[in-house]
């Protein structure tokens, strides 16, 4: 006999592995044992079998592999005795899976223990089929089970019952077969039977409509009255959970009338009394019972609408959100969310309840009440609900903050009826939660600021207020400082007061405080930084008598560590220095951004939002120079809000800004040929306006320069967008000029990808004529590709027509094959060649090349050569 | 549906393990270390549902409940009522309490296998089988008494009984 398998009991195993105090000694024990139970199996050591095989669920309920024991399932369960064949049946559910080949070999035995004579072990073998069976043992098993159904012991039918459930979802079309038996279950009187009966009816309803449609028709009066007993029955302490009679069956019956009743008035309207009934006379003092309301609930919401019952439905559920049970308010705040679509009205009624949810001690109960109330939300109750949340604020859990701060922005942007409120309420938020204020929030509400001009006093006063009282949140701090750099002057002024308002009186130097507090602490992040900067250079302008004491705290920041700050600090402090003049024209205030541009553009996400609403950063040229393929409309858009701030400066700020002297652009007239001069590329290539032709944006820019009188240029920005969206043309002096451009290129801008380019005849003599056309890769403005175009001008034909071309180092040539080698004579027909040529020195150096022409004319070789340096420029 | 019942212990090592859909049995060690880690980080006096969407798929949770040591879990999906869960599992504990006689972690350590025995009577294939905890321990006792009459048949097993 084997020396290991006399070893160790069951017991002994187990307490052994517990004895283990380290993960290592645990696995050293189970490897041993592992060891001792695969050299069991291979001696085929029966006695043992069972015993072994139970050690292995154990180890395998710890993790360890334990696949060589799977067999030894089959093994027990094949065997004649009942504690071989439970022990086996255990195995496979625990070790095996209805994926394996093995399966296919247990059917057979499960087979026979189907049929078996003694019910227990047909209990078994059900118990199995329902856990593990597959779709092939479903089909193989299936006239078994349904003889079982109607088996002289309960305990057999109910289990037969599951086990169908698990059949018709891996093969539904079995369901058919199963209708009437079904059927005969829910006239049963034992418990389990009806139990297990009703949701084999619901889940056949599921997968067959032929189901669906029969019991309808034939069990539903029955299902009624069935429920209408249970819930008078008296007292039955056997099926009593927490004094409740046999809550499962009532919840079953519930559910089946649930998939019953949906979709169809007339099977809705005869299962509403009992509804009513079970809804109002149910115990509500127990879990149990509530259990059942819930259920109920749960069924008069999806059944056909009537009003009455909706409304009671609704009632318990606020009933429910009183309760002291963290769980019942929970699954009724789940319920509610789904009850809002039905009959949004009855909710609202229980809105204060629901409020109350929110301020709950149990997260998730908070968080599911917050998704509600912001469901509930409407016009008309916006305000109040608002202000409940925002108070709320104030005493909540910091990890909840987050969450309740994002819902609260969602409803004041949503439902705000005026700006007063909405900028009163976004105030309040960023007091209490600044710092779970998100990004889009904050540059949202200086958007609403800017477009609110009657409320520009009053907004930087009350912020001004907020952070003397609460500076440690982030996002308030730079929106103040933002708005006191646009609006300081009526901050200090107390200009346009409003009634509401209480005055307070800011000097100058108070307001520099407050940006040289927010810049010098060390909490500040770099964007709060550069915003302060920002704004204190535009206080240099509006505070006259600060000037020296910004210009220090500016100076400060040159020794900053960012390179960024540092910098601005420099450029800033020599704007401050030295070009008092344009000083006040340079921080006027910014451009006030559309609103519903904005939006949505949001909605769009486009990031590039940011820098330019809140322009007067830095970054701004950053973010203009996006590199984009941003349709021609966005680019315009950026386009004049560049133009307008700094035109009324003139054109020689514009250059400045831009870093670009375009001083010597010639005072063009908007010939289409006129090639653009390398400063206006340079400039293209800054604002990587990629899309409209040379032409047009050498033509606009020009206009820009040479274009002294804001207005007008803002006119032809205006055209030029008119132009492109719609090729609506005015008459408009300026647009002669579009107007040549829009019918040289006779494609509209937006599609043609990439600039065009005039043909050139490239070479000419009294025999041939060589013309190109050119056009550009998109994406590649490096390469050329050439069609080249050969004519014969002379009465003879051309035959071994060959061309040849050589260009400098900067340059690549590929020569693509002729369209062929003879050339008709008098013009009759031309040949084709591509040529593609890739300019290293793209923008700098123009294309040059040197050609030569070989062909037989008259059977003489004739031979032509020449230099083609009329090519386009920006090729 | 029911999709599981697992019962671990207050440091994490599992009691008992049923999945009712399979699951690898690596992927099962995951899960219970998943839902440990879930439990164990919950605060007293918050509701008994966890929301399991990121383990087990949409609309799956699960419902816990301590007793003594052990944790007792149910998981579960949309079909399934959760406060009635919560009865079931009240239903599973007596039916423990009524077979081991006040049923604590050594009982349900030492005999898993019937433990299992009992849990296969009060569900089936995911689906609830039998809710009266009387009717439970008699099933159990049945097949208990069968088994010690085929083990007096075949007295060459020791230790196999309970």
């Amino acid at each position: 006999m084997n020396p290991f398998s006399s070893g160790t009991r069951l017991r002994d195993m187990i307490r052994a592995i517990r004895a283990c105090k380290t993960a290592a000694e645990e696995r050293a024990v189970v490897r041993k044992e592992c060891a001792s139970i695969r050299a069991s199996i291979s001696e085929n050591d029966q006695d043992y079998m069972h015993r072994n095989l139970a050690k292995l669920m154990f180890i395998h309920m710890l993790g360890y592999p334990t696949h060589f024991g799977q067999m030894e399932c089959l093994k027990l369960i094949a065997s004649p005795g009942f504690p071989e064949k439970r022990i086996g049946y255990l195995g496979l559910m625990l070790l095996l899976d209805e994926r394996q080949e093995v399966l296919m070999l247990v059917t057979n035995s499960i087979k026979q223990d189907l049929n078996h004579t003694n019910q227990y072990i047909v209990g078994l073998a059900l118990c199995a089929l329902g856990n593990i069976c597959s779709a092939e043992m479903a089909r193989d098993l299936a006239p078994e089970v349904e003889r079982l159904l109607q088996f002289r012991d309960p305990n057999i039918r109910k289990k037969a019952a599951l086990c169908t459930i698990r059949i018709i979802k891996k093969v539904p079309h079995l369901a058919e077969n199963f209708i009437n038996t079904a059927a005969a279950l829910l006239k049963e009187k034992h418990h389990g039977v009806l139990i297990t009966g009703a949701q084999l009816c619901t889940d056949m309803c599921k997968v067959s409509t032929e189901a669906h449609e029969h019991f309808r028709k034939k069990c539903l009066d029955g299902v009624v009255k069935l429920l209408r007993d249970l819930a008078n029955s008296p007292y039955a302490p056997e099926y009593d959970i927490s004094g409740i009679t046999d809550p499962l069956l009532h919840i079953r019956l519930l559910r089946l009338l649930h998939v019953l009743g949906h979709g169809d008035a007339d099977a809705s309207d005869s299962m509403n009394d009992v509804l009513a009934q079970v809804a109002t006379k149910t115990e509500t003092n127990k879990n149990a019972g509530n259990a059942i309301l819930y259920e109920c609930v749960s069924t008069i919401m999806n059944i056909e609408d009537n009003g009455g019952l909706r409304v009671l439905a609704v009632n318990i559920l606020g009933r429910f959100l009183s309760s002291r049970d963290n769980n019942i308010r929970y699954v009724a705040l789940n319920m509610l969310m789904k009850a809002i679509s039905l009959d949004s009205q009855a909710v609202q009624r229980h809105r204060a309840t629901i409020l109350e949810c929110v301020k709950d001690t149990d997260a998730s109960i908070r968080k599911r009440a917050l998704e509600l109330v912001y469901l509930l939300v409407n016009e008309s109750n916006a305000k109040p609900l608002t202000k409940e949340l925002v108070d709320y604020l104030e005493v909540s859990d910091p990890e909840f903050k987050g969450d309740l701060t994002a819902k609260i922005c969602l409803i004041v942007e949503k439902f705000s009826p005026e700006k007063l409120w909405y900028i009163d309420q976004m105030v309040k938020v960023l007091s209490e939660a600044g710092n779970y204020v998100k990004d889009e929030v904050w540059h949202a509400l200086i958007v609403v600021i800017t477009n609110a001009p009657n409320l520009h006093g009053y907004t930087v006063r009350a912020l001004y207020k907020a952070v003397q009282k609460s500076n440690e949140q982030e996002t308030l701090v730079r929106v103040t400082v933002w708005c006191i750099g646009e609006y300081g002057e009526m901050l200090v002024g107390n200009a346009g007061m409003l009634d509401v308002e209480d005055p307070i009186t800011v000097t100058e130097a108070e307001a520099v405080d407050l940006v040289e507090t927010a810049i010098k602490r060390h909490s500040s992040d770099l964007t709060t930084q550069a915003m302060c900067l920002i704004a204190l250079l535009k206080l240099s302008s509006r505070y006259p008598s600060c000037a020296k004491r910004i210009n220090d705290i500016v100076l400060h920041q040159k020794g900053s560590l960012v390179l960024e700050l540092q910098q601005r600090a420099i450029e800033f402090n020599s704007i401050i220095e030295k070009h008092g003049k344009i000083r006040s024209a340079l921080v006027e205030r910014m451009p006030v951004l559309d609103e519903a541009t904005y939006s949505g553009r949001r909605a769009g996400s486009v990031p590039a939002v940011v820098s330019t609403s809140l322009g007067t950063q830095p970054k701004m040229s950053n973010g203009v120079a996006k590199p984009t393929s941003a349709p021609l409309v966005d680019l315009l858009d950026l386009g004049s809000d560049d133009v307008q701030a700094p035109s009324s400066s003139g054109g020689d700020f514009l250059n400045d800004l831009l870093g670009v002297d375009l001083s010597p652009a010639s005072p063009v007239s908007g010939t289409n040929n006129q090639a653009p001069k390398n400063g206006t590329d340079a400039l293209l290539d800054l604002l990587s306006i990629g899309a409209p032709t040379a032409q047009s944006s050498s033509s606009m820019l020009d206009m820009l320069s040479s274009e002294q009188d804001n207005k007008r240029s803002e006119g032809l920005l205006d055209n030029f967008a008119s132009l492109s969206t719609s090729s609506a043309v005015s008459s408009s002096s300026m647009m002669d000029l579009l107007d040549g451009f829009g019918t040289s290129s006779s494609v509209p801008v937006a599609e043609t990808g990439g600039p065009s380019y005039p043909s050139v005849v490239a070479f000419e003599s009294s025999l041939l004529k060589v013309t190109f056309n050119f056009s550009k890769e998109s994406g590649n403005p490096q390469t050329t590709i050439i069609e080249a175009q050969f004519v014969n001008k002379s009465p003879d034909i051309y035959s071994n027509f060959i061309f040849q071309a050589a260009v400098p180092k900067f340059l690549q040539l590929h020569l693509e094959p002729a369209s062929g080698n003879t050339l008709p004579a008098s013009g009759n027909g031309s040949i084709t060649q591509k040529l593609k040529v890739s300019n290293s020195q793209h923008g700098k150096k123009s294309l040059v090349m040197r050609v030569r022409i070989n062909y037989k004319a008259n059977g003489e070789d004739v031979l032509e050569d020449g230099q083609i340096s009329n090519f386009p420029h920006g090729l | 549906m029911i999709r599981g019942v697992i019962i671990i212990n207050d440091q994490g090592k599992p009691r008992l393990i049923k999945f009712y859909e399979f699951q690898p049995p690596d992927k099962q060690q995951e899960l219970v270390r998943s839902i440990y880690r879930v439990l164990c980080s919950r605060a007293e006096n918050v509701s008994n549902f966890v929301k399991a969407d990121s383990l087990f798929g949409p609309d799956v949770r699960l419902v816990y409940k301590t007793f003594a040591t052990l944790y007792f879990v149910f998981i579960f999906d949309k079909s399934e009522n959760e406060l009635a869960m919560i009865d079931l599992m009240q239903v599973f504990v007596e039916t423990l309490n009524k077979c081991f006689r006040e049923v604590c972690e050594l009982d349900i350590v030492f005999n898993f296998y019937k433990v299992h025995m009992i849990l296969d009577e009060i569900i089936l294939g995911g689906q609830v089988l039998e809710t009266s905890s009387e009717e439970v321990a008699n099933a159990v006792d049945a097949i208990s008494r069968l088994e010690k009459n085929a083990n007096s048949m075949i007295p060459s097993i020791p230790g196999w009984q309970r």
